[in-house]
């Protein structure tokens, strides 16, 4: 009962009129305190769904998830999601992004200074200080990933849940942010969970790699530890018998035994 | 080719002897383009706006001239209406007391009543756009009833109106009120039911509560939306109040027009119609732009 973050025998069934389909069955997983945690799997396996659950967006069928000793089961800021597609408010500033989290999460502990000075040194830390007074719509994709990172580490939550962060990025801008967040989880120390497709991204950020199977009634087919020690750097590994084997394993386990069947 | 050549000896000499001299003479030069590449293609885009509706105009009016100039024409030319109804155009501002006032005064009327009447639309129009679009229930119970209500014409609620309100003027003020209110209604509705997702989402792990739901959400995600239902509600005000206005009688652009039929004024409806064009126009481009200026940065995401 050690676990940080525990995902109890999470089922999930979605009904709509007589039909039901079973997305996720027993998914049981236990996550350290500062840990990185992936999970992958093909598209419409569900791994979305469950980072949802664990965010308290989409309820759980049977089973529960346990956060520091305490069951949750709505939304709330100790689990900061980043959206895959950023979903910053358009009409507000960055600034103003991050600052809504901020005063709604500490409205009542700390002064209207310290909130300004908290939301400049987040915007910081994601190296987007410089574009506080622009929209959304004035800066790129990889800049908006960003501003959603320093809005959720923001609401300092106890997980950071992380849907497909850097999925519609860029190669190149993906590995910007991948090295962003590896800095940030070695200073900062936050648990983190992410959903993730890239098998490279998984090796390369976790400690530990959740592979789902294909769904329907996806469950935890395997997990594997990553033991490189950190700080990680890419074009070290590129060669490194351990990431190579763990890559192999994950491909392996995604492209052998649980291959992607294509409806029709 | 050997005159540039020429040119370059002669000056360099010139250079060497009086350098300051040269650059005093050298700020007007650049100036002068710089003027001019500013103001030539101003003058361009104001006169490729300007010009054609201005022939289109002229055009028309030449025409509408030689059509009823034929003895015998039901409508007069305008020639004869600049001439019989000269102190309407050019005094908009006199007022003689009752209804003998400038078309000014008709017009501000008309406004105020589309004011109050477009201004209760807009709150109710909002309000009950904000309840159909965020619950199933209210929107099942009274979409079909909006449906049916909104397709009745605006003043086919006039009789009931003045028999509800016994007076002209809150009458009028209510058939306004109903003709705008729909168009505000199903688009804050569409508006607020197309919120996406995310934001929902957003909001929910900020664990906002309904009112900053709302206020930081709600109403700026719905804002083009609702600003389309505005300006179309601002129209069909327009539309209404000439029309109310000709059956209640009164201070008034639509009276004004009915009357000036009554005294068989043919050129003072006219410049009436021409008044009443402009203000619409006007109502609706004021609409608009408070829309963009609110709107501003919403409907990109």
């Amino acid at each position: 009962m050690g676990a940080y973050l525990k995902l109890d025998h999470i089922d999930k069934t979605f009904t709509r009129g007589s039909a039901s389909t079973n997305v996720l069955k027993e998914v049981t997983l236990d996550i350290d305190k500062g840990e990185y945690v992936s999970i992958i799997g093909h598209s419409g396996c569900g791994k979305s769904t469950l980072l949802n659950i664990v965010a308290g967006l989409t309820s759980a069928t049977t089973g529960g998830v346990i956060l520091d000793g305490r069951e949750v089961n709505s939304p709330g800021p100790d689990r900061a999601v980043v959206f895959q597609n950023h979903s910053l408010l358009p009409w507000l500033t960055v600034y103003d992004n991050v600052r809504l989290a901020v005063d709604k999460v500490f409205s009542g502990t700390r002064s209207r200074a310290e909130r300004h000075d908290w939301t400049l040194h987040n915007l910081d830390l994601v190296q987007m200080g410089h574009a506080k007074d622009k929209r959304p719509s004035e800066i790129s994709g990889g800049m908006k990933q960003r501003v959603g990172i320093a809005r959720a580490l923001a609401m300092e939550p106890k997980v950071l849940l992380l849907d497909e962060p850097f999925g519609a990025l860029d190669a190149l801008t993906r590995a910007h942010l991948q090295d962003s967040v590896m800095q940030i989880h070695a200073t900062l120390g936050n648990t983190i969970l992410m959903i993730t497709h890239d098998v490279d991204e998984a090796v390369l950020l976790s400690d530990r790699i959740v592979m789902m199977t294909n769904g329907p009634s996806a469950y935890v087919g395997e997990v594997l530890e990553v033991n490189l020690p950190r700080p990680r750097k890419r074009l070290d590994l590129v060669t490194n018998a351990t990431y190579l084997k763990a890559r192999e394993a994950v491909l392996k386990f995604l492209h052998e035994r649980h291959r992607f069947v294509e409806a029709a | 080719m050997s005159m540039p050549a020429l040119k370059l000896e002669k000056s360099s000499p010139a250079k060497m002897a009086q350098a300051p001299a040269a650059q005093v003479v050298k700020m007007p030069a650049r100036q002068r383009p710089a003027l001019a590449e500013k103001i030539v293609p101003f003058l361009k885009s104001a006169a490729a706006n300007i010009i054609p509706p201005v022939v289109v105009i002229a055009l028309l009016v030449g025409l509408w001239q030689i059509l009823c100039s034929a003895p015998g024409a039901a409508l007069p030319p305008p020639s004869s209406i600049i001439q019989n109804s000269w102190e309407l155009i050019a005094h908009p501002f006199y007022d003689r007391g009752g209804l003998d006032k400038g078309l000014f005064w008709h017009i501000l009327a008309s406004l105020q009543r589309v004011a109050v009447g477009y201004s209760l639309a807009a709150v109710a129009g909002v309000g009950l756009g904000v309840l159909i679009g965020q619950s199933t229930w209210a929107m099942r119970g009274l979409d079909p009833l909006f449906q049916v209500l909104r397709t009745v014409p605006p003043l086919a609620w006039l009789p009931l109106s003045l028999a509800a309100f016994r007076d002209g003027q809150p009458a009028a003020v209510f058939v306004i009120f109903i003709t705008a209110i729909w168009p505000i209604i199903i688009n804050t509705a569409v508006g607020i039911r197309n919120i996406p997702q995310d934001y929902r989402n957003v909001a929910a792990v900020l664990r906002l509560n309904p009112l900053e739901f709302f206020t930081k959400i709600m109403i700026p995600a719905a804002a083009p939306y609702i600003f389309t239902g505005l300006r179309i509600g601002i129209g069909l005000s327009w539309l209404a109040i000439i029309a109310a206005e000709m059956l209640i009688g009164g201070v008034g652009i639509g009276f004004f027009i009915w009357d000036a039929w009554n005294s068989s004024l043919i050129g003072d409806i006219i410049v009436a119609l021409i008044y009443v064009g402009i203000t619409g126009f006007i109502l609706d481009r004021v609409i608009a732009a408070i829309g963009a200026f609110v709107t501003r940065g919403t409907a990109a995401a």
